[in-house]
């Protein structure tokens, strides 16, 4: 009987919370299951669309900047170093779009069932992650079209998909809290994804951002988590930068907790307020 | 059998109501504007108008509210609890609070035992997904894991009776089938203490009563605690050992379902205009006056709302100004609805009734067995002739009869109230 006890009194939601958000991991599941049966439901080419869209994006942009503007690719074909950075891009660009709006398409089980909220956006993130993995297929495919052969650094991308996912994390935390409160949210994430994909070296290398502006540059978290990746997928020739690296990281985590921070906090008016 | 699971003591929950034309969702821009104005004032707080008169701190466009204020009672294990109250008076709210779903702004409560909560049939189903995946969605939602549906798959699928359509997607099931599959998750969850809204209005008499039985079960053979609400008190007092009342945000009543139920009834009277009929401008040749309307239920004490299929009389007071003996008296009523459409129109010459009165004042009464009408509030109107010459006639409504589902029927069921106003009854036979 005793283990159960339960006591509910003006903020005192934190006693339990992690505990329940253990007992609830399976809804964490079960949501991410949903999201992705649903997700291509009633389409003709299905789950092919998470495909064509990085696809295609990285044909435009090895036009553009391999074939007209002759940026610099080192030794890798150009069209998989701009892949290799698509792959974390997409996956966090897709993380926010899905996951800031994830708290107002659930808002009917806000308002009528207890859950610890952080499970929403989480499933969001999980969704997206699945999405990377069938993108990942694709960029196996053009190694061996190029016949680019991966040194043994490939296998820290688990490591550097980490540090996206913490990354994706932090900023779908804030700004799935922030956007129960102000609907603004609903235009500024459209905007921030379409502006981080020019502001983040996605089409281009790092290493052509000149010296002195690098850290600034690094401000960006996505720049350590895409040099990383580029780093593990191309091999030696591309390097990591690493004051930027460890500012990146840095940033991070403080996204992250400051998201959590924030999400708790805002949590408990979610029911009343959306 | 007397441990205390629930314990309220002095809750409350305050909301802020903010008078902007549309306060769910709220504009950044405000924040940022107020943010500016008070940056430009140099920090000091900006008055959102020059006449507002509150202090500078709160905004003359918000207002507090309480929906729920001092609220507490207490609940023993295997306790039947039916919540009551009219709209607004805070018990969703308080449901709100006992399911998590939103923090109280004081007061405590001390729960013991694992809590479900079923606020609505089918929270979280997909209308993409089939009833079997939304069976494993659904379950998981109400806190169910996945091995405890797994086992249970096949009692809730007999439960729904939706075996043919389980592979199905829900958005093709039929809205009745849907309910069905909804309320059978919830019923297999197995918590020890079990929260229910008002999840009874939906559904056809048939499944209600499953549904009704099925909650007996799980409170009489499990011995588990169940709180119900419902505006409807033919359930309530079926399933309910105790009841909470609440009024205006507070509790009025705690205890013994028939006191509750009556008190709610009480409480009813007590809200309406307890209409001064001489005061209502009339017309008529003013030899009778029409003083005043009540209800009585069958046991003859006042009352002011009864159930589909009790007994009912409708009370007329009268003064004469004239002691003269009248001869050939009839009364009538109308029965409208909200929007004021004539129900019914009786008159006891209709029923071969007329009176001879002579008395300085008196009651007319009419005796309704089974009364006819179905959920709902329907008011009166009444009008008293004299040689088929208008005597009285007050203009406007003299009262209204607050009816509660009841068993109409005889058959435990209470057909679909609401639906229509008007209950029939009638002999089937097919050949």
């Amino acid at each position: 009987m005793s283990e159960h006890q339960l006591v509910i009194e003006a903020g005192r939601g934190e006693r339990h919370y992690w505990r329940d958000l253990w007992r609830f991991r399976e809804l964490l599941y079960f949501l991410s299951w949903r999201d992705i049966l649903v997700r291509y439901k009633q389409t003709v080419i299905g789950v092919a669309w998470s495909v064509i869209r990085p696809v295609l994006t990285m044909i435009v942009f090895t036009v553009i900047f391999g074939k007209l503007a002759k940026f610099p690719s080192g030794n890798a074909p150009y069209a998989i170093l701009v892949y290799a950075a698509m792959l974390p891009w997409q996956f966090f660009a897709n993380a926010l779009s899905e996951s800031s709006n994830s708290l107002i398409t659930n808002s009917n089980m806000i308002s009528k069932v207890y859950f610890p909220r952080l499970i929403v956006p989480c499933s969001a993130v999980i969704v997206s992650l699945i999405d990377f993995f069938i993108s990942f297929v694709v960029l196996v495919v053009l190694m061996a079209w190029y016949r680019f052969l991966p040194s043994w650094q490939i296998l820290l991308v688990p490591l550097f998909l980490f540090q996206a996912l913490i990354a994706a994390l932090g900023f779908s935390l804030w700004l799935s809290a922030l956007n129960v409160k102000y609907r603004d949210f609903r235009y500024i994430v459209p905007f921030i994804v379409q502006f981080g994909l020019y502001v983040s070296p996605v089409g281009f290398s790092s290493n052509v951002v000149p010296e002195q502006w690098r850290l600034l540059y690094s401000l960006n978290p996505m720049v350590g988590v895409i040099d990383g990746f580029r780093w593990a997928i191309l091999g030696g020739d591309a390097q990591i930068y690493w004051p930027g690296f460890l500012l990146s990281n840095g940033l991070m985590v403080l996204i992250l907790g400051g998201g959590v921070w924030y999400f708790r906090k805002t949590e408990r008016i979610f029911a009343d307020i959306i | 059998m007397s441990d205390t699971v629930i314990k309220v003591e002095n809750l409350g929950k305050k909301y802020i109501l903010s008078h902007l034309a549309d306060k769910r969702e709220q504009l950044f821009s405000s924040l940022l504007v107020n943010k500016a104005k008070s940056f430009f004032n140099g920090g000091k707080k900006v008055l959102s108008s020059p006449l507002s008169l509150h202090s500078p701190s709160t905004s003359s466009t918000e207002e507090e509210f309480w929906a729920l204020n001092d609220v507490s009672f207490e609940i023993k294990q295997g306790d039947r609890v039916g919540i009551i109250g009219r709209n607004g008076a805070g018990k969703s709210t308080l449901l709100k609070i006992l399911s998590r779903i939103t923090e109280p702004t004081k007061g405590r409560i001390t729960i013991d035992g694992r809590v479900a909560s079923l606020l609505e049939v089918g929270t979280g189903f997909h209308s993409e997904l089939s009833g079997r995946e939304n069976i494993y969605l659904n379950g998981a939602i109400l806190g169910m894991s996945r091995v405890e549906i797994k086992r249970k798959f096949d009692e809730i699928v007999d439960f729904a009776e939706v075996e043919r359509f389980l592979d199905t997607p829900v958005k093709r099931y039929s809205s009745g089938m849907y309910v069905r599959l909804a309320f059978a998750v919830a019923a297999h969850l197995e918590p020890e203490i079990l929260i229910v809204d008002e999840v009874l209005a939906v559904g056809d008499a048939e499944f209600q009563k499953k549904c009704l039985g099925k909650m007996e079960d799980v409170s009489n053979k499990e011995g588990r605690t169940v709180l119900f609400v419902s505006h409807n008190m033919g359930a309530i007092e079926r399933l309910c050992d105790r009841a909470v009342m609440l009024e205006n945000g507070r509790t009025k009543f705690a205890g013994e379902t028939r006191t509750a139920i009556q008190m709610y009834s009480g409480n009813l009277q007590e809200s309406m205009n307890s209409s001064d009929i001489s005061s209502l401008s009339r017309t008529g040749s003013g030899a009778v006056i029409l003083t005043s309307f009540s209800l009585e239920n069958g046991e003859g004490n006042n009352v002011i709302s009864t159930s589909s299929g009790e007994t009912v009389v409708l009370v007329f007071g009268y003064k004469c100004p004239e002691q003269t003996v009248k001869r050939n008296v009839s009364l009538g009523f109308s029965l409208h609805n909200s929007v004021g459409d004539v129900l019914s129109l009786f008159y006891s010459d209709y029923a071969g009734s007329t009176f001879e009165i002579s008395n300085y004042e008196g009651q007319i009464r009419c005796k309704i067995e089974n009364f006819p009408f179905s959920l709902g509030q329907y008011f009166v109107g009444t009008r008293i002739v004299i040689n088929g010459i208008e005597a009285d006639w007050p203009r406007g409504y003299v009262g209204s009869i607050n009816v509660e589902s009841g068993d109409f029927y005889k058959h435990g069921t209470f057909g679909n109230a609401g639906l229509g106003p008007l209950l029939l009854s009638g002999d089937w036979d097919s050949r």
